[in-house]
């Protein structure tokens, strides 16, 4: 049998069923504009649109943008073309109501599951409690936590707002780096004397051309990566905050969760409504709060992201206490890997804070030999507090 | 003329193109829109290019991106010497003021670079901006102006529309994130390395002296090599010049000699602490299996 969806006999015809489909990728995230429609229905004229895989590599190379989409683009091309002939009632795309906006959607449709489950496979949820009865001791667990926890319950927009001012403050105390030297720049503040003279040679000695030199700015860009694991759970609002403001405040920054896997919320982060960002971050981190793999997490952005994003002119920033259930060898490799890329690395743990803390955690101890700089931060106002020793660093 | 042909054209001359790539392509043609290749470097992104300008018999125009490209090495620039000369002998002649100054801001006295080249072919050429994710923002943004509307202005000459619209094909190795209002314009495609058989047959139409066993242990092995935590894997240049080095050695199987297999290794192993991971223990380990 074909797998191919059966539309509804009063489906009003290919375009719609395109349209229809544009609005569907859309609503899964990626970003396509009404143009979009318009060339994948062009595209399919120019292949032969009734084989399946024609269509399909056809509408991949109009809708996808980059490596991420092309690689969900499979998923979402069966989910409405090849429906398994199941009768779709929706083709034509409709008005959305105010209220329904994709985080809504898709957090009703499996929540209910990912709840059921959660209560069963995750002992310690709650790593405030910990705390809260007197032992003190947080620890590293290996559980996966499997229910899904709302990070908007924990931010509020206010803090948001608050940690956009201080995250622009550090952004500006790392970044500020100009270079003492001048050099050649198309709009400069000074006059590139040496150069004018030795191209004024070519048109007979008149200086016909003024070339400039300025500073040139090396900016620092800031990519943090923050652990939410279970023992962290306390201090994750602070740090989400934190995050979502720096984010806000900085457009070259990039961000980074991760607990036992690594997840990119640059893009999430950037959504112009601060507090759907936070909703749509807790779609994108399900196992929040759960354990920690510090060290495979730090190794698998050492190797993927960091090629990408981190150079000699990054600060990495990883908020982490450190605490995790894989060998501490890990944590050193995946930061001498970090360091070879020329970049600082800056930890921030919490727990430092904490009087006679010392750095006795395996991870933390393995990890000290290759931190720039390693401080406290257990608030905003620590947070703040680092901009001066960020601007000497 | 549909994908398979494309395909079949561009295999005839030394490109195995995978079927994404080939609807890409072909849908970059019909439909006249920019072509962005994203991809490991050495999976063959560049290379498209040049094949299929071969192949459909068009001018292959290139623009290499780097860090500090500017519009006059990358659009147009005024021929400075000329016009300085040509002042002067019109100073000599008598000749001055609005005359001298239409002559030399003419068409005449203009430098054409590759964009501008590529806009004023009189067949529609390839062009090929190479790296994109090299150059700065700044002229990733004179980029999307000539991309949309393939007309250049400049301030003392004017508008000049295209004559025709070339090919556009533009890579990236991902150094840098892109900004959406260029992969929007752009049809998109992920070059990924290719899969054994096909790149096999890349190795046979590259190089069909190559006996059929050794193809296949060269391809087996660096498929292997891949999969290793290397820092950077061998590209599709690098297996060939492996597969040639073997050749050049008279080796007929790959197992045979251990030693012989760690110094052509040099072929596939780019940096010093991949060469220290890859020791020949390991090395033989990977022949034995992809043999």
């Amino acid at each position: 049998m074909s797998r191919v969806t059966k539309f509804a006999s009063r489906d009003p015809g290919p375009a719609a069923r395109v349209a229809g489909f544009i609005a569907h990728l859309r609503e899964n995230g990626l970003r396509l504009g009404v143009a979009e429609a318009d060339v994948a229905l062009a595209a399919l004229t120019h292949v032969d649109a009734i084989r399946p895989g024609d269509s399909r590599r056809a509408l991949r190379a109009v809708c996808t943008g980059c490596k991420e989409e092309a690689e969900r683009f499979d998923d979402l091309f069966d989910s409405y073309w090849m429906d398994m002939g199941r009768v779709r009632q929706k083709v034509v795309p409709k008005a959305k109501s105010p209220t329904n906006d994709d985080v809504h959607s898709s957090r009703d449709a499996n929540g209910g599951d990912a709840g059921a489950s959660g209560s069963a496979t995750a002992p310690d949820i709650e790593g405030g409690e910990a705390e809260a009865d007197g032992t003190g001791k947080l620890i590293a667990t290996n559980q996966r936590n499997m229910r899904r926890r709302d990070l908007r319950d924990m931010v509020r927009s206010e803090e948001i707002a608050a940690a956009e001012e201080v995250a622009r403050q550090i952004g500006a105390a790392l970044r500020d780096k100009r270079s003492r030297r001048r050099i050649a720049a198309r709009k400069g503040d000074r006059l590139h004397f040496r150069k004018i003279i030795r191209h004024s040679l070519s048109t007979g000695g008149e200086p016909l051309r003024l070339l400039r030199r300025k500073r040139p700015d090396r900016t620092r860009k800031i990519v943090a990566l923050c652990d939410v694991s279970g023992s962290m759970s306390v201090y994750a609002q602070v740090f989400l905050a934190f995050l979502a403001g720096l984010m806000r405040a900085d457009s070259a920054a990039d961000a980074y969760l991760f607990h036992t896997r690594l997840v990119r919320i640059t893009e999430a982060l950037r959504d112009k409504d601060a507090l759907r960002a936070i909703g749509r971050l807790s779609l994108m981190a399900d196992g929040f709060g759960g354990g920690s793999k510090i060290g495979p997490s730090l190794m698998r952005f050492a190797d993927t992201y960091a090629k990408r994003f981190v150079d000699g002119r990054s600060v990495v920033l990883i908020l982490s206490d450190g605490y995790d259930t894989e060998a501490p060898r890990m944590i050193a490799d995946a930061l001498a890997k970090l360091r070879k890329r020329g970049c600082k690395v800056i930890w921030l743990n919490p727990l430092k804070g904490w009087a006679d803390y010392s750095p006795v955690a395996a991870g933390m101890s393995a990890a000290m030999p290759y931190l720039d700089l390693f401080k406290a931060a257990n608030t905003l106002g620590d947070l703040a507090a680092l901009e001066q020793e960020l601007a000497t660093l | 003329m549909t994908w398979t042909e494309l395909r079949t054209a561009l295999a005839a001359e030394g490109y195995v193109a995978s079927d994404d790539l080939a609807v890409a392509l072909q849908l970059a043609l019909s439909l006249g829109r920019p072509l962005l290749l994203e991809g490991a470097a050495g999976v063959g992104k560049t290379e498209i290019a040049r094949t299929l300008a071969q192949a459909r018999d068009m001018r292959l125009i290139r623009l290499q991106c780097y860090e500090g490209l500017d519009a006059a090495q990358a659009i147009y620039e005024w021929n400075y010497q000329r016009q300085l000369l040509t002042i002067r002998a019109a100073a000599e002649d008598g000749e001055t003021g609005r005359a001298v100054e239409d002559r030399i801001f003419s068409r005449d006295f203009l430098l054409e670079r590759p964009l501008l080249a590529a806009i004023t072919q009189q067949a529609p050429p390839v062009l090929l901006i190479d790296e994109i994710d090299r150059a700065d923002e700044e002229f990733e943004a004179y980029l999307l102006e000539i991309l949309s509307d393939f007309q250049i202005s400049i301030p003392e000459l004017g508008t000049i529309k295209a004559v025709t619209r070339p090919v556009v094909i533009l890579t990236s190795n991902g150094t840098r994130d892109l900004s959406d209002a260029l992969r929007r314009r752009c049809l998109y495609t992920y070059v990924d390395y290719p899969d054994r058989a096909t790149e096999l047959a890349i190795l046979k139409s590259r190089c069909p002296e190559v006996e059929a066993r050794l193809a296949d242990q060269v391809v087996g092995f660096v498929q292997k090599l891949r999969e290793e935590d290397l820092e950077k894997s061998p590209g599709i240049a690098e297996m060939l010049d492996f597969a040639a080095a073997l050749m050049g050695l008279g080796i007929a199987d790959l197992t045979d000699d251990p030693a012989v297999l760690q110094s052509t290794l040099t072929t596939l192993l780019k940096t010093q602490s991949d060469q220290a991971r890859i020791t020949p223990e390991v090395a033989g380990r990977i022949a034995g299996r992809a043999a």
